[in-house]
């Protein structure tokens, strides 16, 4: 206990308060894009996975993801409903902090990843099958390739691949998934011929300004400790988020006028990007990330549209490519000069660092979208994954929760 | 003879065609908002990349029931005012109206749409616009 650093546990435990935040965060960036009748769905989807994957990892997630490795790709029960996980620090992940910290802060990123997921499938998915694959997907996707990437003995980890802050665990994992998701469950109807009209963008707006502040706690809060790596992490992503946005806006201003929901989006995007290499890579380094980061997704919008897949709130685009641009970008400017924990990157001379990371994210991205393919075939063949046609067109907000979000 | 105006007319005009109708004397009016389009079929909106089309656009359903002596008067102040020139200007429907009752008094057809000072008023008194006309209203 010797090793306790009030410091390192004030500020992990002020980055957990605010990686929570970004769940109702993006409950409203989300909310705010979909049409009135199915606001409160929307908001909710993103809600009551708080409580539904707290309790999950509590009881037998974060042991999945972080007991002790069973061959290179699952953790042991070891740590099942927390035993064992309290004020003693676990030198293997955070020396300074109590490892029932830690657990907890990892619970956060459990919380939000399939959070993400819920805006590929928005305005017609049933209740209960989706809370039935948010139990399933954080337990078969999500805690497994948090064991391959971040705990000591995963294969990803031991291959030496990158991740500070859950680029790949995260947001590759998320958006190859809803890909698969909206590959099962189809489009909404009447998607391609009527306008499906964002209902408030001002709650878009909002939201993506909580997700900025509380992605500071995301990677920030990655480094584990108030410390140079933590408050490098801070300022990349700050410096990342502001050069998508900027290049958003001018990709935006190009094909019209300058929008503020791109713009946003565009703020998103190079939070995506910038969090595997948050805590590795310059401010400069940084901004070149955020800036290619925004066509990426930008032409990957484009492209999912020109196929007329209603992928309907774009996660595939923005955090599953932002997601793989951060990966590979984390192999190009990664430098131990920023943190001598990381690797060089291609740029500082080490080209093997970008395979790796190449390598690691095609791996996540096979095993995501193919489990995530299986899991939503299974359950719409047995639990039927769409709201009927009327419930469709009535709304979600009636059909399935018995409530209107305006009147 | 009663007759009623329905008009569509853009949001933002609605301000200039209640002030010029007031300065003619047109005082009773109701207004809805509308969604729909007529010949201009629809608005261009950006989307997070790229345009979409949107073609139920937003305006305002003023309604007027008056007598026919005043109806082209009116018609003309409110074109005058709804202009700009563009698609989407609106439309003007003109209906025959068969009776009008005011609640209060009981009172039917044109007496029940005078008001003190209204178009009618200013007519007889040598289409006067007093201060204090506009006041009572």
């Amino acid at each position: 206990m010797e090793n306790l650093s009030a410091g390192d546990t004030a500020w992990v435990l002020t980055a957990t308060a605010l990686v929570l935040v970004m769940t109702p965060a993006l409950a409203f960036f989300y909310g705010g894009m979909v049409r009135k009748k199915n606001a409160l769905s929307t908001l909710n989807l993103s809600f009551i996975i708080m409580a539904l994957l707290s309790i999950q990892w509590v009881l037998y997630g974060f042991t999945l993801a972080f007991g002790p490795n069973i061959g290179g790709f699952i953790g042991g029960l070891d740590y099942l409903g927390f035993a064992g996980v309290g004020a003693e620090p676990n030198g293997d992940y955070a020396a300074t902090i109590p490892f029932l910290l830690f657990a907890t802060f990892q619970m956060m990123f459990a919380v939000i990843t399939p959070a993400l997921i819920t805006g590929s499938f928005v305005e017609r998915v049933r209740f209960l099958p989706f809370l039935v694959f948010t139990v399933l997907w954080a337990t078969l996707v999500y805690d497994p390739v948090a064991h391959w990437v971040w705990a000591v003995g995963g294969f990803l980890r031991n291959m030496g691949a990158l991740d500070f802050a859950g680029g790949t665990v995260v947001h590759i994992t998320a958006g190859f998934s809803a890909l698969a998701f909206a590959m099962v469950i189809g489009a909404r109807r009447g998607f391609g011929k009527a306008a499906m009209e964002p209902h408030n963008i001002p709650y878009t707006v909002l939201g993506a300004g909580l997700l900025w502040m509380g992605w500071f706690g995301f990677n920030a809060g990655s480094a584990l400790g108030a410390n140079p790596a933590a408050v490098n992490a801070l300022v990349t992503t700050n410096t990342a988020a502001a050069a998508s946005a900027l290049i958003w806006m001018i990709l935006s201003w190009r094909d019209g006028k300058p929008s503020v929901l791109g713009i946003v989006t565009g703020a998103v995007v190079g939070l995506v990007a910038i969090t595997p290499g948050a805590g590795y890579v310059t401010p400069i380094g940084a901004i070149a990330i955020g800036a290619i980061a925004a066509p990426i997704s930008y032409y990957a919008i484009r492209l999912r549209q020109k196929r007329n897949l209603d992928e309907s709130l774009d996660v595939w685009a923005c955090h599953g490519m932002g997601g793989l641009w951060g990966a590979i970008a984390t192999g190009l400017f990664a430098t131990t000069a920023v943190n001598a924990a990381g690797f060089d990157g291609l740029f500082y001379g080490n080209p093997q660092q970008l395979v790796t990371q190449v390598v690691a994210a095609a791996i996540t991205i096979v095993f995501a979208f193919g489990l995530t393919f299986i899991i939503t075939k299974a359950l719409d063949a047995t639990l039927r994954l769409r709201v009927s046609q009327n419930a469709e067109e009535v709304g979600l907000d009636l059909s399935e929760h018995g409530e209107r979000a305006y009147t | 003879m009663t007759k009623k105006i329905e008009v569509i007319l853009r949001e933002e005009k609605f301000q200039d065609v209640k002030d010029a109708l007031r300065k003619i004397g047109i005082i009773g009016m109701n207004v809805v908002e509308v969604r729909g389009h007529g010949r201009q079929g629809g608005i261009t909106l950006e989307g997070r990349a790229g345009t979409y089309q949107v073609d139920m656009l937003p305006r305002y359903q003023l309604n007027i029931v008056l007598s026919d002596h005043n109806v082209e008067r009116t018609i003309e102040t409110i074109c005058a005012a709804a202009k700009t020139g563009n698609p989407g200007d609106g439309i003007i429907f003109v209906y025959p109206v068969d009776d009008v009752i005011r609640i209060r008094t009981g009172e039917r057809g044109a007496q029940a749409l005078h008001y003190k000072g209204d178009i009618d008023d200013r007519r007889a008194s040598g289409n006067g616009h007093t201060a204090a006309a506009t006041a009572k209203v």
